[in-house]
């Protein structure tokens, strides 16, 4: 038959709320994960982690643990496969070259793998298996001040420093001046669905089931790892559990069931314990943040700079660019952002959401607000007054900006007007209650992929793209849009991600996944269409049409291509006790065009509980003399619990970018940027006095006390 | 994990008789502590003598007014009872402010009693810890302590015990019945945990295999009039940074009955006798109140990052005690 595209006058459906495609499989447990996948005659292998901090593995006595029952394998750094050194989408990855010599670099890096034939059988073992090393001194203390803190040199990912201008002298002809330091801390991802990977031969090719946010650039490294061609290794990543950036790149657990599958011969799995998670697969650098504004006493900036520090590992640079956010923000005459990192003996960071926004914005935001004080303005006022024409540093033209809109939509709606503005005013038995602001910003991105679009003979539709759904919905979104693209109804769709078979595609990072992937779907759909528009019937196998955007991109217009948003909350606080409770929250955001407004709303929810999570508990903390945490744990690492968590409202303004064929901006990361600035404002607000280092624990807040008006 | 053996005890006398023959064995009550730690490798019990279906899960006024709870009465169900509700609202509240509506389903009066320690360096095999491995060292008191006790430490060790229920128990005088293979045997909660020392590893006096049984609260009075307030740094589903349980009898602005105990600041609740003495028969002011926690907490040694533990509990002492003073003029 010929199949019909086009019959639904605009299908309409981007835009509209729907339910998640594989929602009722996930919640029946029909949708299994990379962890729980049954395979026949699945070993299972155990990471041995190094407990300390720098050295090296003098030996791994691995007899005693060999005759354990059912152990199979003990891989150690003598007898484990060798891996090429690669050049990956970011340059050679030294956290991946794992078991190939006897250099320890921090607490937790993989030293061991403990092959079984149970889970329980390979962990019994792995806990017995004695390593004995040669320690060496280790260093561990973050500060900006430490003599080790470089620039790193520019790459892909950082601009390492940018500067217009005389900042001394914009500082001295201020009226106005804000200098102050905020620290946050070291934090973690930790999605509920720990790293796992499987990994098996099968008719000559290398077959993996992993929980990764790219399996076509993880299948890419294993090929490169391992002497393979492309073509022999197939990644899959059906349903993933969350990632946050974690699962952003080819990570320990992969690497290490692909040696034990060749090791043993057999299909091998990895499994990370939450304990593991804190030291292998990236975290947020602790960040050290001095902020300097001048300003005239109208609020207008003369002088812009943010200095920002954060540490790596010795075996890596990461570098947490969280002194980018002004180069969109805010415009001045004198304008510098810079980055210093320090080489300590940790594992070493990586992204996680929203990497140099998330905590770029808490020192941002909260200088601005202590700036609008200080010139005895409104802090919305104060933004709108320095609102730049075009981007500070680029001079590029935004394709869109609709940060007033943000500002003008949520201040009518949390009641902003009222506000008395003077800290400390307000009082409701033991609480002091304040409210707070902040702006948001996070880029919108685009990367090149490739999607295949499939005319089946029997009237339906087959997208192919290795798209990977993190829990976030974009399955559903993708349908959405290639039924908008092929103007046919939703149920007459099929979209089949997460299969490195499928071939390149952008990882569902950087809030980039849904407008790289809608862009490669609608291509594709496009041409499909020709196609049909030709006489004749669809052949058994289908028509497909491919697409591959990476030409389209190049042919971008070179802007300033942003999300915005505004965050308001307001807090109870009790110095005497320290306690701080968020009682509500309000996110307005301008992030382009909503695809899936109930998906949506829940992604921009989840971003903003996170940054109160951020604001008030999160921190991990090591300990100088081991160099080891001590709360690797979620009873130790506190996040928000649902106590702790008020009503949030999340919506949105219009914020065409008609310069952009989908239109889309993507929201992912955004919902946290800022929101932890508008807590911190808030709880200023409420006592009168300034927290600049993160979490704003009770400690904090009862030593520092209150300064009410 | 490693492979241990699980035997459902009959009676209190069997129980007792099984671990008496194996002293690597352990009662199993809720499990919600001992499981956690033998995952993490810090208990190796060789048999788990499940006690929970012992029939010990009674709450029973006593003839003197005062309440009988069994060991394996859950959290969830102490927190339920109406009398427990009226005679001692504090410690209903305690132990409501403690774990998540799951963990109380389970946990029980004698495994919260017991409960080990939420320090971080006890709960890693990888570092030294006094308690754990009796000798090798604790870091703590150099190190991460900000949630470490202030009082009643030792250089040995510096946990604290994280129990909710133990804090309003011990206010109230509570005592702790046992059965050993001798028989019964009773135990003020006063002297139910060891003083710590240079032997923090052994933490109560207990006689060797003995089972609790029960915990009888002697007949209060000034417990109808009691509150239990928990400070975490999270709204919930967190351990103490500084708690307290209080009940305050207070007639023509005179202090006729007091009882005070705090929670997170030693290695066992701590009961503030000081602070009751110097309140007894004095005016219900806050002055009165911030001079008694004083007194209390002139004992404390801070280490350098818990100091705010003492400014805290002096808070707690001050505020709870005013709002039990205008309860009582309503």
């Amino acid at each position: 038959m010929t199949a019909m595209t086009g019959t639904v006058a605009a299908a309409g459906t981007v835009g509209a709320s729907r339910t998640r495609m594989e929602g009722r499989a996930k919640v029946t447990g029909a949708a299994r994960y990379a962890g729980e996948i049954p395979f026949a005659d699945l070993a299972h292998g155990w990471l041995v982690a190094s407990t300390i901090a720098r050295g090296r593995v003098r030996s791994v006595e691995s007899a005693p643990v060999l005759a354990m029952p059912g152990v199979l394998a003990v891989l150690h750094h003598q007898n484990a496969p060798r891996l090429e050194e690669f050049a990956g989408m970011l340059g050679p990855d030294p956290t991946i070259q794992i078991l190939q010599n006897d250099r320890v670099p921090h607490v937790g890096w993989p030293v061991a793998l403990v092959v079984a034939e149970t889970s329980e059988q390979a962990r019994e073992a792995a806990d017995a298996l004695v390593i004995r090393y040669d320690q060496e001194p280790h260093d561990i203390a973050f500060s900006a001040q430490h003599p080790g803190m470089y620039t790193p040199d520019d790459s892909p990912l950082l601009v390492t420093e940018t500067g217009k201008g005389d900042i001394e002298a914009g500082l001295a002809a201020s009226a106005v001046v804000v200098d102050e330091e905020y620290t946050t801390p070291e934090e973690h991802h930790n999605a509920m669905e720990p790293h796992a990977a499987m990994a098996r031969w099968d008719s000559g090719r290398l077959e993996v089931v992993d929980s990764n946010q790219g399996p076509f650039a993880v299948a890419q490294d294993l090929a490169k790892m391992f002497s393979l061609d492309l073509a022999s290794v197939r990644v899959r990543s059906e349903h993933v559990g969350g990632a946050f950036g974690s699962k952003g790149l080819t990570r320990p657990p992969v690497v290490l069931a692909v040696m034990a599958a060749i090791v043993t011969d057999r299909p091998v799995r990895v499994v990370l314990t939450r304990r593991q998670m804190f030291s292998v697969v990236g975290y947020r650098s602790p960040t050290a943040q001095r902020v300097r504004l001048g300003a005239d006493t109208d609020g207008r900036l003369r002088a812009f700079d943010h200095q920002a520090a954060s540490l790596t590992s010795t075996i890596h640079e990461f570098v947490e660019s969280s002194a980018g956010i002004g180069r969109v923000m805010y415009d001045a005459d004198a304008h510098h952002t810079s980055h210093r990192v320090v080489r300590l003996d940790v594992p070493t960071p990586s992204w996680m959401r929203a990497p140099g926004e998330a905590p770029g914005s808490f020192a941002l935001e909260s200088a601005i607000d202590e700036l609008a004080h200080k010139c005895g303005m409104d802090p919305i006022a104060l933004r709108a007054r320095n609102e730049p024409a075009v981007g500070p540093v680029s001079g590029l033209p935004f394709s869109s900006r609709n940060v007033l809109g943000c500002f003008e939509e949520g201040a009518r709606r949390f009641g902003w007007a009222d506000r008395d503005p003077r800290p400390g005013a307000a009082r409701e038995g033991r609480w002091l209650l304040g409210t707070g602001t902040a702006a948001a910003t996070y880029p919108a991105r685009v990367a090149p992929s490739t999607a295949a679009v499939t005319a089946e003979a029997d009237g339906t539709f087959t997208v192919r793209i290795t798209a990977v759904d993190l829990g976030t919905g974009a399955r559903t979104a993708l349908t959405q849009i290639a039924a908008d693209a092929l103007e046919v109804e939703l149920d007459r769709i099929q979209v089949k991600i997460a299969d490195s078979d499928f071939g390149q595609a952008m990882i569902a990072g950087g809030s980039m996944g849904t407008r790289s992937w809608a862009l490669a779907i609608t291509a594709a759909a496009t041409e499909l269409r020709a196609q049909l528009a030709l006489p004749g019937d669809i052949p058994s196998d289908g028509i497909t049409a491919r697409s591959d955007t990476a030409e389209a991109i190049g042919a971008l217009a070179r802007q300033e291509r942003h999300s915005f948003g505004a965050q308001f909350a307001e807090v109870a606080v009790d110095v005497t006790t320290g306690e701080v409770r968020v009682r509500r929250m309000l996110g307005i955001f301008a992030a382009g065009r909503v695809v899936n407004p109930l998906t949506a709303r829940s992604q921009l929810i989840g971003g903003m509980t996170w940054g109160l999570s951020m604001a008030l508990h999160e921190e991990a903390i090591r300990d100088q003399a081991s160099g080891a945490h001590v709360n690797a744990d979620l009873a130790g690492y506190h996040f928000a619990s649902n106590a702790d968590v008020p009503v949030i409202e999340v919506d949105w303004v219009d914020d065409p970018d008609t310069h952009d064929p989908t239109g889309i901006k993507g929201l992912g990361e955004i919902g946290i940027v800022g929101a932890a600035a508008a807590i911190a404002n808030a709880v200023w607000h409420a006592t009168g006095v300034r927290h600049r280092d993160l979490p704003i624990r009770p400690d904090r807040v009862l030593l520092a006390g209150s300064r009410g008006c | 994990m490693r492979e241990f053996g699980y035997q459902r005890a009959d009676d209190v006398p069997g129980a007792v008789a099984l671990l008496a023959a194996d002293p690597a064995a352990r009662y199993l009550g809720g499990g919600t502590n001992l499981v956690d730690l033998m995952k993490t490798g810090v208990e190796k019990p060789a048999l788990l003598i499940d006690v929970r279906e012992l029939p010990l899960d009674r709450i029973e006024v006593t003839g003197s007014g005062g309440l009988r709870i069994g060991a394996t009465v859950t959290n969830s169900d102490l927190a339920a009872d109406p009398e427990v509700r009226r005679r001692y609202p504090a410690l209903a509240q305690a132990v409501l402010a403690g774990a998540s509506g799951q963990l109380r389903n389970m946990a029980t009066v004698g495994g919260n009693l017991l409960q080990r320690t939420r320090c971080g360096y006890f709960a890693d095999t990888t570092k030294p810890c006094n308690k754990r491995e009796p000798g090798s060292g604790c870091p703590a008191i150099a190190g991460e302590h900000h949630n470490h006790a202030i009082l009643g430490a030792s250089a040995h060790c510096v946990a604290t015990h994280p129990s909710d229920m133990g804090v309003a128990l011990t206010a109230f005088d509570a005592v702790v019945t046992c059965e050993t293979a001798d028989g019964p045997a009773e135990l003020p909660l006063a002297g139910f945990y060891l003083p710590v020392g240079d032997t923090p590893h052994l933490e109560t006096a207990l006689p060797p295999g003995a089972l609790i049984t029960g915990v009888t609260l002697p007949p209060a009075p000034v417990a109808a009039t009691s509150r239990y307030r928990k400070v975490r740094e999270r709204a919930s589903y967190a351990f103490a940074i500084g708690s307290i349980a209080a009940a305050l009898d207070v007639q023509d602005g005179v202090v006729r009955d007091v009882r005070l105990a705090f929670g997170a600041v030693a290695s066992r609740p701590w009961r503030a006798r000081a602070a009751e003495r110097a309140l007894t028969g004095g005016p219900a002011t806050a002055e009165a109140f911030a001079a008694a926690a004083d007194t209390e907490l002139a004992a404390a040694e801070p280490l350098p990052h818990n100091g705010y533990k003492v400014a805290l509990t002096r808070n707690l002492v001050v505020a709870m005690l005013t709002e039990l003073t205008q309860e009582a003029v309503r």
